[in-house]
């Protein structure tokens, strides 16, 4: 299909590793220019996914493409950067080094003072790797991933052990590469980091992809939405109404779980017209995120 | 409809590939030139040996005991750049993650590996120029320019079996277990090639057993470098290149299997 857009993906990907089943025929696509986050709980598959996508492991069976030839073949490679959750680069070399080093795998390199900006390490340039902070040496790899002039950029798990600044400045870099036209995948723990940058978001439990989309419609996955306020209504009359899934009463204040907030509020405020501090709120990612892998254990244990 | 070109290629010029090549052998020397872990003992123990035994004591053994040392000493001068920049190093950057990173880049086949005997080269050299003028300006010793330059470069071509055989441990054991190995390979190999004490002074078995040893070999031809040896060249010279060819080819074996 000339009109195809996905510049990599697995196709029914399966890896083992000895008897556990890492990935059970996966699949998983990236097109052009789009951020997809991979989130999904530790042993998931995600770690192995990005490997088979990085020509580090091969598939025992399915098809592992990158930009339409072999990720184990070094051209493929030349159009990816890559930082890795655990990679201890050589504390004795200099920023700067680091990056004139990475720079001369690639054909055509993005200038290193441009990446040193774009990754907010300007005046660490010559400082050694060893003595810079962890949240500085997360950085420096980010500017060694985009050093390459890369279509494509895997981030794996890019904001560990970054405060909150260094985590927003990050994002905004990442941000940056997506305006210029570079598809990311990334993966993640943090789900407001999904939330904050995704296109798409692709849940892996068990080494299958089991839901996948926008960040709303993976929250729309989850129906319920919960309703906090201060009533004098009693918590146990309004757990036996119809539509309320649960009820939580800490400290005078009521949280209802509900997926007909409407009728629900409609019930409260006619029972109790003082009611007071009032919100609805649509289950988070993280909530969506527990529902979808929780139910893909009740189907896998039903069966 | 936009019709996107996914499979366009991306030409690396071959210029760029030498320059990866070199880039890559200048990172791995710089960061081990800044290492005094591993630099200090590595350019200290042989020298400060020598010094020791070889010009301050040996004289006391006989006129040719500074040149014998120098044969000596110098072998095991090569021996740790090689075991230990090559061995223990690759060992441990299996484990932090650095070899996996340099393999999801398009880093150069071997550029890896060139770069890390680039640099046991060097080190290589620093030892031998550090005990030339050790042996020529404090131990006395008479050497004839050709006799110097052949003495270097045995010393730094014989660091090459014993990264092989850094090489070969590495695959075997990595991570922090690999000095420990390491040492039990290159201490004991040091003193059963009679490095430390003629083999002729040693129990007859073990002197059977030396040929066994790399470092018996590159003795042999580094006391025949500096005179003062039986002119036996090329047997010693051919067991090195089929060992370090060996060990090569059971750890690049090894390598492509288990990464």
């Amino acid at each position: 299909m000339n009109t195809d857009t996905r510049i990599a993906g697995l196709s029914g990907v399966r890896k083992r590793y000895g008897s556990i089943v890492a990935l059970d025929g996966i699949d998983l696509d990236i097109h052009r220019g789009e951020l997809v986050a991979l989130l999904g709980p530790n042993g998931a598959g995600k770690s192995t996914s990005i490997g088979l996508l990085l020509g580090l492991q091969r598939a025992d069976a399915g098809e592992v493409v990158l930009f339409g030839g072999d990720p184990q073949e070094i051209a493929t490679r030349r159009r990816i950067g890559v930082m890795l959750q655990s990679a201890e680069l050589p504390p004795t070399l200099k920023v700067g080094e680091l990056l004139r080093l990475t720079a001369s795998y690639y054909p055509a390199p993005r200038d290193p003072t441009e990446c040193a900006a774009i990754a907010g390490i300007t005046n660490l340039l010559d400082r050694r790797y060893g003595k810079l902070s962890g949240g500085q040496q997360r950085r420096v790899q980010f500017a060694l991933a985009i050093v390459g002039g890369p279509e494509l950029l895997f981030l794996d798990e890019p904001t560990v052990g970054m405060d909150i600044d260094a985590r927003q400045s990050l994002w905004a870099a990442i941000r940056r590469m997506l305006r210029e036209g570079c598809a990311v995948v990334l993966t993640t723990h943090y789900l407001e980091e999904a939330e904050a940058l995704a296109d798409r978001v692709c849940v892996i439990a068990k080494g299958r992809v089991v839901s996948q989309g926008s960040v709303d419609s993976l929250r729309a996955h989850v129906a319920l939405r919960r309703i906090r306020c201060i009533t004098t209504l009693d918590a146990a009359a309004i757990a036996a109404w119809p539509e309320v899934v649960s009820v939580d009463m800490q400290q005078g204040r009521l949280t209802i779980a509900t997926a007909q907030a409407e009728v629900v509020v409609r019930r409260l405020l006619d029972g109790d017209p003082a009611l007071c501090e009032l919100e609805v709120q649509r289950a988070g990612l993280a909530e969506a995120f527990q529902e979808i892998t929780r139910d893909t254990d009740a189907v896998q244990e039903a069966a | 409809m936009t019709t996107i070109d996914s499979t366009a290629t991306i030409v690396m010029r071959p210029g760029r590939i030498v320059a990866a090549y070199i880039e890559e052998a200048r990172a791995e020397c710089l960061r081990y030139l800044r290492n005094p872990g591993f630099l200090l003992p590595t350019l200290l123990f042989p020298s400060v040996f020598y010094l020791m035994f070889g010009v301050f004591l040996g004289r006391a053994n006989g006129p040719d005991a500074p040149l014998y040392l120098l044969a000596s000493y110098g072998t095991f001068g090569v021996m740790a750049p090689g075991l230990f920049g090559f061995g223990v190093s690759l060992a441990l950057e299996r484990d932090t993650g650095l070899l996996t990173l340099k393999r999801a880049l398009p880093m150069p086949p071997g550029a890896y590996l060139l770069g890390k005997m680039c640099m046991a080269l060097l080190v290589v050299a620093m030892v031998s120029v550090i005990m030339l003028c050790l042996a020529v300006f404090l131990g006395g010793v008479h050497l004839t320019p050709s006799r110097i330059a052949t003495f270097f470069v045995l010393e730094v071509l014989g660091v090459l079996p014993f990264a092989a055989l850094g090489l070969f441990i590495a695959t075997l054991v990595k991570g922090q277990g690999a000095p420990g190995v390491v040492n039990l390979v290159y201490l004991p190999m040091a003193f059963l090639s009679g490095l430390w004490f003629p083999l002729s002074i040693m129990p007859s078995f073990l002197q059977a057993i030396a040929p066994l040893w790399p470092a018996y070999h590159l003795n042999r031809l580094a006391l025949d470098a500096v005179g003062l040896g039986d002119g036996v060249v090329w047997p010693h010279a051919g067991v090195l290149a089929g060992f370090t060819v060996a060990l090569v080819l059971l750890a690049a074996r090894r390598l492509r299997r288990y990464g």
